[in-house]
């Protein structure tokens, strides 16, 4: 850590000491709660959904972050924070923009000219590709959109900017004046891939990108993914629920539980050596489509359901359902995500290697 | 060979719609034995639903309408009956469960009156005894507290506990057959996998017949004995479960087994990918459906619809022109698009 803070003093901008050369993201104890409200007029609050409670992670720059979990482990809200769709409630997030040549930013308190900046940095994708597209809007108007509000080109630039972002997704020119319920669910992905693409991005969030699609076409939409980023350079957080594709696309892996982090590993060891007891769970619930695996497959079941993120259980958020959580600890002391090995971030009391595929 | 159960002989149901004739299902034909978990696999709008609410008698005229075949089951054409008699079958003979159980169960009713009134149609039974029957039913799926939960809503079930519900509900008449439609698609991946042990272990223990519909090659993997593959509305590979999956006859099966990231993947690799896009269902391709997307489509292949028959290089059922001169075993699957990424 000290000699990467040797390294970057020729740049004095603001707490750039805190990032190393190679990562482009620090999230440092983010916390995103929805307060809910009851009452008419006093709109009193009564509670609070605790999607995000005190995650820290980094993104390295050119890799793909895979963040996988189940409905309501704050994957998304994760996502949503980062680039400030969401205001964090607490925490920062500390990005290097290269709009402004390579500035450290605190995006969860950034003004509002550095947030346009780091907007142009940061974009994402989106789960549903019916939803996401206006049906009122042509091809061309929806990716030229991001150019249009920030100000890029003429018209004419902007059409043949559209033209050249269709080749690249690997759609028609002459695609532009079509309307999107004209395309398919993975055409209609590779538009709103383009339009992330449109601003020259260097890190796009990737929501569910391919849940909502087929599984033939999810392999286009991935493949498309993989040479976009060799190609841009770009580095991607990719959220996902199937661990299969997150195993597929990624370089390193976290997992959630109930909006805090599991464990975080680089790809091969998180699927090969994982150490959290939920992870393990997670992994050997994940079919493989081979009979001959399959038959012989133990799986860890887990008892009950997800409690619902505005009542979290104390001490450790998975341990009402831990196979292995122990009375006294496990209920009470909530673990601390800790490196247990290089690069191997584990939150448990009782961690241990276990190979469960 | 044993009497199937159900016998499913050139059915074709077609929706009318303003665009034009939806051939969802285009002349299918297929058998199922007693006890037998059949995956019936395919990509949306591969006709696979509709299969089911065909078999169920759930497609309703003028829209939709079951042109031709014969759906036999029990050695009885569920397509002559009327409304009465098929009503005596649903529940009873055959059940259903849905991929969304919220829309399946009636959200104004307790769980306990449903499933009450599910055993009281169908079984000749009084309400006390119904009642002590959906508790059991309750039990059998591992609903804890089971009296207490009759009392309670939809609602106030998890997602996993409602598709509990409705296996419950499903099983509660002790059917010969279960259709079950996506029944894990909702729900999580440690939900899901609760789901599938708990209902490979209830068919299994009263042998009931079972046919899954998913897109979800693993999920079929560890669930079925057979597979059929469908594709734009017909059948274009059927086989055992260990045929279908390590040696895929169709060009489409071999091409979306190669197409899946697998969790069990050790070196990154390109994804093979089957170019395009399913044909839409009204205006099908002439020759084989696959065609426009198949990398070994010749001339033929846009003329003659190719028909389910013995494929040369396995034991599996195919509906390819070329299923004899081609090996796909012998083919990698990701072909020439294979590229290694150094890591």
């Amino acid at each position: 850590m000290s000699e990467v803070m040797s390294d970057d003093v020729d740049t004095p901008t603001e707490d750039v000491s805190q990032l190393p050369d190679d990562v482009i993201m620090r999230v440092n104890h983010l916390v995103k709660e929805f307060p809910i409200k009851r009452g008419v007029f006093f709109k009193k609050q009564v509670g609070a959904v605790y999607a995000v409670s005190d995650i820290s992670f980094e993104v390295k720059k050119g890799e793909t972050l895979g963040l996988v979990g189940e409905s309501g482990c704050g994957k998304s809200t994760t996502a949503r924070s980062v680039m400030r769709l969401l205001e964090p409630t607490s925490g920062d997030v500390w990005f290097r923009s290269e709009q402004l040549d390579g500035k450290v930013i605190n995006v969860a308190t950034a003004s509002k000219s550095e947030l346009r900046a780091v907007r142009e940095d940061i974009q994402i994708v989106f789960q549903d590709p019916y939803a996401s597209l206006n049906p009122r809007m042509t091809v061309a108007s929806i990716i030229a959109e991001p150019m249009v509000v920030h100000g890029e080109g003429s018209k004419t630039d902007r059409l043949e900017e559209v033209k050249r972002l269709l080749r690249v997704v690997g759609l028609q020119p002459e695609h532009a004046n079509r309307y999107p319920h004209e395309f398919s669910g993975g055409q209609r992905q590779r538009i709103g891939v383009a339009r992330a693409l449109a601003l020259n991005p260097s890190f796009i969030v990737l929501d569910e990108p391919v849940s909502a699609l087929d599984v033939s076409i999810q392999a286009q939409v991935l493949n498309l993914l993989d040479d976009l980023q060799d190609e841009f350079n770009l580095t991607y957080l990719f959220i996902a629920h199937d661990l299969s594709v997150v195993r597929h696309i990624s370089d390193r892996v976290a997992v959630m539980y109930l909006g805090r982090m599991a464990e975080l590993a680089d790809r091969s060891t998180l699927y090969d050596r994982p150490m959290h007891p939920y992870t393990h769970a997670l992994l050997s619930a994940v079919p493989i489509p081979d009979p001959t695996i399959e038959v012989g497959r133990e799986r860890i079941l887990l008892e009950g359901d997800i409690p619902h993120p505005s009542n979290p259980p104390p001490g450790c958020r998975f341990n009402t359902r831990c196979p292995v959580a122990v009375e006294g600890t496990c209920d009470v002391d909530q673990p601390e995500f800790l490196e247990l090995e290089p690069g191997h971030w584990v939150a448990c009391h009782f961690p241990e290697v276990k190979k469960v595929f | 060979m044993p009497e199937p159960l159900l016998n499913v002989d050139n059915l074709r149901t077609y929706f009318s719609t303003e665009e034009g004739v939806v051939r969802a299902v285009d002349g299918i034909s297929f058998d199922l034995a007693p006890g037998e978990r059949r995956g019936v696999v395919g990509e949306s709008g591969s006709g696979k639903s509709v299969t089911a609410m065909s078999i169920m008698r759930l497609i309703e005229p003028p829209a939709g309408e079951i042109v031709t075949g014969t759906i036999e089951f029990q050695g009885e054409n569920l397509l002559t009956l009327g409304e009465d008699e098929m009503q005596e079958i649903r529940g009873a003979k055959i059940a259903m469960i849905f991929q969304d159980p919220m829309t399946a169960l009636n959200p104004v009713y307790t769980v306990g009156d449903q499933l009450i009134e599910t055993i009281v149609l169908h079984q000749n039974v009084s309400v006390s005894e119904a009642r002590k029957l959906a508790i059991k039913a309750l039990e059998d799926v591992q609903i804890p507290n089971a009296e207490g939960k009759l009392n309670d809503h939809p609602h106030q079930f998890s997602g996993g506990m409602r598709q509990r519900v409705m296996i419950a509900m499903g099983l509660s008449c002790n059917p010969d057959l279960l259709i079950a439609d996506e029944p894990t698609t909702a729900l999580d991946v440690t939900t899901q996998a609760q789901i599938m042990d708990l209902m490979l272990k209830l068919a299994a223990e009263r042998n009931t017949a079972v046919l899954l519909i998913t897109h979800d090659l693993g999920v079929v993997a560890g669930f079925c004995d057979t597979i059929q593959v469908m594709y734009a509305g017909g059948i274009v590979e059927y086989g055992t479960a260990d045929e279908v999956f390590h040696n895929p006859q169709h060009p489409y099966t071999w091409g979306l087994l190669g197409s899946m990231a697998r969790l069990d993947e050790e070196q990154k690799h390109r994804l093979h990918s089957i170019a395009g896009a399913p044909p839409s269902v009204i205006d099908l391709p002439i020759g084989c459906r696959f065609r426009p997307r198949c990398e070994f489509a010749i001339d033929k292949c846009g003329k003659v619809l190719p028909m389910l028959q013995s494929a040369e290089h396995g034991d599996q059922l195919v509906a390819c022109h070329r299923a004899d001169e081609l090996d796909l075993k012998t083919i990698a699957v990701s072909g020439e698009q294979s590229t290694e990424v150094a890591s």
